[in-house]
């Protein structure tokens, strides 16, 4: 079963992405991509939430806000794909996230569509 | 055979199988409700022919076999991609067919409903129609919930366990402190709800904690889980008289106690006592050995289990074992320690336990008027037709010398 790992950091996580290439910060990150490699179908880091614009539809009308979706303490700051047997090892999988320490993982059933 | 036969033959069928069926059932798609209806189907497609051509050799296999037909087809029929792997039906099939199954499937569906992943006010509830096959009516009674809240709440945590992909399987050793207590909570309640009732369901508790204690015997709280539903069950029978009336612990007779089911429940907590992880159902069967203490002729042991009820207290207080406490602390320092104790204690409005003791230890300390009042009011909070008569007997609420 495919799941989607969506990663939510705090603003201390996103700073640490300054990080020298060699830091401890960014070794863990790799560690961890590295480890899930063969159960991961996709997925993406993604650059800062003050990066992101939002886009409504109201009465045909395009309403575009500057931003993320939601002002949460923790912001989506990426997620992975993963193909496992069952939610225990996506759950497995989660508690290893490096931002499990100080963020929020969310593990969620990708839905199945017609004919898959 | 006639239809009431078929009937009884059917509905005890739905009581001792529905667990292991479920667990058969859904193993494969993790759909419990599906797996549900379709037993639900196969129990009606029993009491139709049942009748006519008598109750088969194996009724299990009759109702997997009718069960699996229907459930197979509404997964097809929901493309479901499970239901497309026939060699495993195949298996599975195969397996159930041969008789007993390697592992009771009731166990992984007891931690199915047990896992984290699961609202937790859900996770009893769901053991206990899911594993046990109450109706949701009564497990809602037993919850003083709205029937329709509750079906709503099963409904969606059964949802979930399909959606989210939950194992059916044993959870690692690494997730049992997370799982266990739910599972060991739930066949603990199972034994409450059974209290006063002759249905059965202390032997099905029973037979849950056994089925736990096979797979887990280095788990010293499922040791004394069990240990504390085989007390229970060894001094049933003398909680009610002759003519059925209730009778308190410390007025039973030890010799209409049950030896059997009691020296097996002191070989568990012995079992589990060597274990040296002491927990809360371990000490409640330790309080619960020492009132039997009273078989080899002594007295209860009050000092004894008044200690092991502050331990208890440290680790799990909850307000019927505070109640219980408290009465300890009567038969140690007296009537008046324990009273005070009582006062002190925040529990619901119309609680039984509590305006029993209260009542029981004004009548001890000599004040028969206040005494009275309180057996009154704990015969309005009575439920039980058994219990209540006994309130109301002479010398408690009711009028005469007392």
């Amino acid at each position: 079963m495919k799941y989607a790992i969506l990663i939510y950091e705090p603003e201390s996580d996103f700073e640490l992405r300054q990080s020298p290439p060699d830091s401890a910060y960014w070794a863990a990150w790799m560690a961890y991509s590295a480890d899930m490699n063969a159960v991961t179908t996709g997925g993406a880091p993604l650059e800062l939430p003050q990066t992101a614009t939002t886009v409504r539809l109201r009465d045909g009308k395009r309403l575009v806000q500057d931003g993320p979706y939601a002002e949460t303490r923790e912001q989506l700051g990426g997620f992975f794909v993963i193909d496992v047997p069952d939610l225990d090892a996506a759950l497995d999988w989660a508690a290893k996230c490096p931002a499990a320490n100080a963020g929020a993982i969310e593990v969620r059933p990708l839905m199945a569509m017609m004919g898959q | 055979m006639t239809l009431p036969d078929a009937r009884a033959a059917a509905e005890h069928a739905a009581r001792a199988s529905h667990g292991r069926l479920v667990g058969l059932l859904s193993a494969r798609t993790r759909d419990i409700a599906a797996a549900e209806d379709a037993l639900a189907d196969a129990f009606a497609r029993a009491l139709e022919s049942w009748p006519n051509d008598g109750v088969p050799a194996n009724p299990d296999a009759w109702l997997l076999t009718v069960a699996r037909r229907s459930h197979g087809h509404q997964a097809r029929r929901q493309g479901v991609a499970a239901a497309a792997q026939p060699a495993l039906l195949l298996l599975a099939d195969e397996r159930a067919e041969a008789g007993a199954p390697a592992t009771d499937p009731r166990l992984e569906l007891m931690f199915v409903c047990a896992h984290p992943a699961i609202d937790a006010v859900a996770r009893t509830p769901m053991m206990l129609t899911v594993v046990q096959g109450l109706t949701a009516e009564r497990v809602a009674a037993a919850y003083l919930e709205a029937p329709a809240t509750m079906g709503q709440r099963l409904v969606r945590a059964k949802a979930r366990v399909k959606a989210t992909d939950i194992p059916f399987q044993l959870p690692n050793r690494s997730d049992w402190p997370d799982r266990l207590g739910a599972v060991l909570e739930a066949v603990y309640a199972i034994a409450s709800l059974a209290e006063g009732e002759g249905d059965g369901l202390l032997d099905e508790a029973v037979h849950l904690g056994r089925l736990l204690a096979d797979a887990l015997p280095r788990e010293p709280e499922v040791r004394g889980l069990m240990a504390l539903l085989l007390f229970l069950k060894g001094r049933r029978a003398a909680g009610r008289d002759l003519d059925g009336l209730y009778v308190p612990l410390d007025r039973q007779e030890p010799s209409r106690w049950d030896t059997v089911a009691i020296d097996a429940g002191e070989r568990e907590l012995a079992a589990a006592a060597t274990l040296g992880r002491p927990g809360r159902y371990q000490l409640e069967a330790a309080i619960h050995s020492a009132h039997c203490w009273r078989r080899t002729g002594g007295a209860t042991p009050w000092v004894a289990i008044l200690s092991l009820h502050d331990r208890l207290a440290l680790l799990a207080p909850t307000i019927g074992s505070e109640i219980a406490r408290a009465c300890a602390l009567g038969e140690v320092h007296g009537p008046a320690a324990a009273l005070e104790r009582l006062a002190g204690l925040d529990a619901p409005a119309g609680c039984l336990p509590l305006l029993a003791a209260q009542a029981h230890w004004l009548d001890r300390a000599g004040r028969p008027v206040a005494a009275r009042t309180a057996w009154r009011e704990a015969v309005l909070a009575a439920h039980d037709p058994v219990i209540r008569r006994w309130l109301s007997e002479p010398g408690r609420a009711g009028a005469g010398a007392g």
